[in-house]
């Protein structure tokens, strides 16, 4: 009976804790619009949750692509179809690496900085100041920078794609001798824009929705405490990169089956 | 100058953003494929369609020009019908074109190959909706290899 309880009471704290982030998020985007006031805060939080993450995006992508092309060609010139290492690292990257992995540095860079930031607001008392100035934090704090990371995160995952491809491109053509046309005419006839560039943005629009939900949601009802603190963003991490990867075999299935 | 500062990194982002994906449109992706103009759809009876599939690109002479569109069965028999559409680039094939299941390569993807017919007096051209008259079936190498010894049993 005390085994059934336990599994009754921590699947309603699950329930719950869901519930009061879905109620959380609503809050804040749902409300009447307020661009004059709005747009300075999400431009600033796109400097911090985007432009900050651009160099580290840029230059993993750019690793990725090299690792990818260079694991492909000695694979595929056993086989003698070396030109089939455009596709290969387009569509690995489109489909599946850009998406996944600038969503996971997107958590480890981004998310864990705004849930320490908005824990630490909790913790020094600056929301109970806000609201106490009839400020709503929630449309004030949160708002920019849900947006923030929704809308940089797709931006961020297109351009680890690209510099990515470009990577591969610089390793099989110009190091290992794969032929210049063939490498792209191979990827065009075979990369599909609506099947695998849009899919691929769709997938990264939904881990953004997620990552940037899950680190705003740790950070606002983060323990006020330092130990608080650091258990919150360490959850924002290990949350994040699971449901990512949770989310990325559900939509592979749906995408691509 | 620090709202100022940023607004100018925000735009950087933006227009990075912006390259990338002029990048992926136009060098990655291929948008040109042959179905996206106007097309016209002509249907073929097989009796076996072997790997052939929805997409499967429809070649003359080895140049793409249209694509499978529905695979279906018809009829009582449940003979494998095939719908294709083709360019309207290409819209003077006569009604004595042959329509045959080819693979490229020898364990390359399967294909539509369209050879033209002779064009004389009384012959029609094909037109959105009309049917191909003669067409070859996808060979099956267990087929094959079952022809042979069965040849080889008879010498």
């Amino acid at each position: 009976m005390d085994k059934l309880a336990k599994l009754g009471r921590s699947s309603l704290d699950i329930f719950s804790g869901m519930g009061a982030a879905l109620i959380m998020l609503l809050q804040s985007i749902i409300g009447k619009p307020q661009p004059a006031k709005s747009f300075p805060l999400f431009l600033r939080q796109m400097y911090v949750v985007g432009v900050q993450s651009m160099l580290i995006i840029i230059i993993s992508g750019m690793f990725i692509g090299m690792v990818l092309g260079l694991q492909g060609y000695t694979i595929l010139v056993d086989f003698g179809a070396e030109q089939a290492l455009g596709p290969m690292v387009a569509l690995s990257l489109l489909r599946e690496l850009g998406p996944v992995v600038t969503a996971l540095l997107f958590a480890g860079r981004a998310g864990s900085a705004l849930t320490a930031e908005i824990g630490l607001m909790r913790a020094t008392e600056q929301l109970s100041s806000l609201e106490m100035m009839a400020v709503d934090p929630l449309r004030r704090v949160v708002a920019p920078r849900f947006w923030a990371g929704f809308v940089s995160m797709p931006m961020l995952a297109l351009m680890f794609t690209a510099v990515g491809i470009i990577g591969g491109y610089w390793v099989g053509v110009q190091w290992l001798g794969v032929d210049d046309g063939a490498f792209w005419s191979v990827m065009q006839a075979s990369v599909d824009w609506r099947a695998d560039v849009m899919n691929g943005v769709i997938k990264s629009l939904v881990f953004a929705f997620v990552v940037t939900w899950i680190a705003l949601y740790k950070g606002y009802t983060a323990e006020p405490t330092s130990a608080g603190i650091s258990a919150a963003t360490t959850s924002t991490v290990v949350t994040g990169s699971l449901a990512v990867l949770g989310l990325d075999f559900v939509l592979t299935a749906i995408m691509f089956s | 100058m620090e709202t100022r500062k940023t607004e100018i990194l925000v735009g950087v982002f933006v227009a990075a953003t912006i390259v990338a994906l002029v990048f992926l449109a136009l060098r990655v992706a291929s948008n040109t494929d042959i179905t996206r103009g106007s097309t016209y759809t002509l249907s073929a009876t097989f009796d076996n369609i072997g790997g052939l599939k929805v997409r499967s690109p429809v070649k003359i002479g080895g140049v793409t020009v249209g694509r499978v569109s529905r695979i279906y069965l018809e009829g009582e028999y449940y003979v494998p019908v095939v719908e294709v559409q083709i360019s309207t680039d290409y819209d003077a094939l006569p009604e004595t074109s042959t329509v045959s299941v080819l693979t490229s390569g020898l364990l390359g993807e399967q294909y539509l190959g369209v050879e033209p017919g002779f064009i004389d007096d009384g012959i029609m051209m094909l037109e959105d909706g009309d049917s191909f008259m003669n067409t070859n079936s996808a060979m099956v190498l267990e087929e094959l290899i079952g022809q042979f010894l069965f040849s080889q049993r008879e010498n």
